[in-house]
């Protein structure tokens, strides 16, 4: 049985930051397990630019991004295995892996960085009536046919759903001489960044229909239309709204969830408000040893924040493999108090924190003139203001060792509306 | 008269106001930085925009590339088109030029990943 100081699954750009910074760290004996045949992820097919502002100071399209990061993978002498997939992890860290030059084998870890990413929501998770015709995708698979394969799905679309990647499509279908004729969001703004509204709609004259949805599919064998209709306060479709689009693709930009089979099989408690693993200030999973770093653990809008968080990873399993004690002391939990979602991490242990603690979170809906307040026991820890704080954009308060001395209870982020 | 854009420099999407006066943005507000006054300045007068798509080799294989720089919005179409008429033949490698001057913008066009044939 081959045995491994440290396992990456998933060769994206968290894995990719993660192995690069364990191995500078000093930890040699590692390996990338990447299921595609090459390393970058979900970024070879992400080809619009807009990534690596805060990395690199300069924009660069997905393909680049990726391929700086790999060239450090190959410039450092990090082992990967492409075309290998994971298909289990046991709580002792044994792990099955699948793969055309070695066949099915298990390996040990002494410490596991899952970095799987995540997938998009399907049509099945939606409940929308209709036949199940050809040409329902998701946004994510029409962007890997037109840009990586060179097919084009479409001539004529809908879009439900205004993630980043619907946008990112809404465009990309248009230049390749598809008619898109409407983005359809079910919330009463969008969940995609302001700059994809202007550069990927507006510049196109592609309407964004909020609070509307997609009631029904028309088409047995081929998609022939959607019906549209606004929607109420509580989701539902008003009656008398509705409207027929003939399209022969629907697109579907729904939200994106955390891939956690593998967490699940090696026993990892999941959040269930990110459906990511549950990880202390390390990013440490409930599994000691396993640490998640990148979309696995929770969906992030910019690459350039799953980097950073994923050097941290490497950084910490590094200092696992090395013999720091694993989640010393009593734990305090951090949670999301009005306003808030979730927060990353949910748990941290103030004896372990070496130098600052990132707090990662969203808010629920769009709150314009409030503050963010970090506050444990009544005392305020850190307070952050801005003009408006939307769920589509993740939001970081750092907290420095200091300000965790003697703390009882738990830490709680919420909004704080404004004194008028 | 008053224009109101949003700042596509970067993903913070800042809310701009402008104060135009004959085709010329004269003042800005609601930036966060340097970015955000240039972009209104120009988006008022000759609106520009990076183009991303992809090109093909004579196998059908799709080439990520990307403008070097930014074209008149105007142009996207032309400019687009232009690569698709562009035959790229591998291996290529990331910002290795495809095209010298896409639609006459003077403006090249370079991959954005290298690959193997």
């Amino acid at each position: 049985m081959r045995e491994f100081e440290l396992v990456i699954i998933g060769g994206g750009p968290a894995g990719m930051a993660a192995a690069i910074a364990a191995k500078k760290q000093g930890i040699d004996d590692l390996v990338i397990f990447e299921r595609g045949d090459r390393l970058g992820g979900i970024l070879n097919q992400c080809i619009h630019n807009g990534f690596g502002l805060h990395t690199f100071k300069e924009e660069l399209t997905g393909p680049e991004y990726a391929e700086r990061y790999a060239q450090q993978v190959y410039d450092l002498g990090i082992p990967y295995e492409l075309g290998t997939m994971v298909l289990d992890i046991t709580p002792d860290k044994q792990i099955t892996v699948v793969s055309r030059q070695r066949g099915a084998e298990t390996v040990r870890a002494r410490a596991v960085i899952l970095a799987m990413g995540c997938r998009e929501r399907p049509r099945g998770a939606l409940g929308i009536a209709g036949f199940r015709p050809q040409g329902v995708y998701t946004a994510g698979t029409a962007q890997k046919l037109v840009n990586c394969e060179g097919v084009v799905p479409g001539k004529e679309v809908v879009i439900l759903g205004s993630g980043d990647i619907g946008l990112i499509m809404a465009r990309r279908m248009t230049l390749e001489g598809a008619k898109v004729r409407a983005v359809v969001e079910l919330m009463p703004y969008s969940s995609g960044l302001k700059r994809n509204i202007v550069q990927c709609l507006d510049d196109y004259g592609i309407p964004l229909m909020l609070s509307h949805t997609v009631i029904d599919i028309k088409g047995k064998e081929k998609l022939e239309g959607v019906w549209v209709a606004a929607v109420d306060e509580h989701n539902a479709p008003i009656e008398g709204t509705e409207e027929y689009f003939p399209c022969d693709t629907l697109l579907l930009s729904c939200g994106l969830i955390p891939e956690n089979e593998l967490s699940r099989s090696a026993g990892i408690e999941l959040s269930p408000l990110t459906s990511g693993p549950s990880v202390d200030e390390s990013l440490e999973t409930t599994v000691e040893g396993v640490f998640a770093c990148g979309n696995v653990l929770h969906v992030h809008d910019l690459v350039d924040f799953v980097s950073e968080e994923s050097v941290r990873a490497g950084e910490n399993a590094a200092e696992y493999i090395k013999g720091k004690p694993s989640s010393p002391g009593t734990p305090v939990a951090v949670k999301p108090g009005n306003g808030v979602r979730y927060t990353v991490p949910s748990r941290l242990y103030p004896e372990s924190v070496t130098d600052c603690v990132h707090i990662r979170f969203r808010v629920t809906a769009p709150v314009k003139g409030a503050a963010i307040v970090v506050s444990c026991g009544g005392k305020e820890l850190a307070r952050k203001r801005g003009r408006i704080f939307v769920p589509s954009e993740m939001i970081e308060v750092i907290l420095k060792k200091e300000q965790l001395a003697g703390l009882s209870g738990d830490i709680e982020v919420r909004t704080e509306e404004a004194a008028k | 008269m008053t224009r109101e854009l949003t700042c596509i420099g970067c993903p913070m999407g800042c809310a701009l106001t402008v104060e135009v006066e004959n085709n010329e943005a004269v003042s800005v507000t609601g930036n966060t930085c340097k970015i955000g006054e240039n972009y209104a300045r120009t988006e008022i007068s000759a609106p520009v925009r990076a183009v991303t798509t992809t090109a093909l080799t004579a196998e059908g294989i799709p080439v990520p590339v990307k403008t070097v720089g930014s074209v008149p919005k105007d142009k996207i179409f032309e400019v687009v088109a232009h690569i698709k008429r562009t035959t790229v033949t591998l291996p290529v490698k990331v910002g290795d030029i495809i095209l010298d001057n896409a639609a006459d913008t003077g403006v090249a066009v370079a991959a954005t990943a290298s690959m193997d044939n």
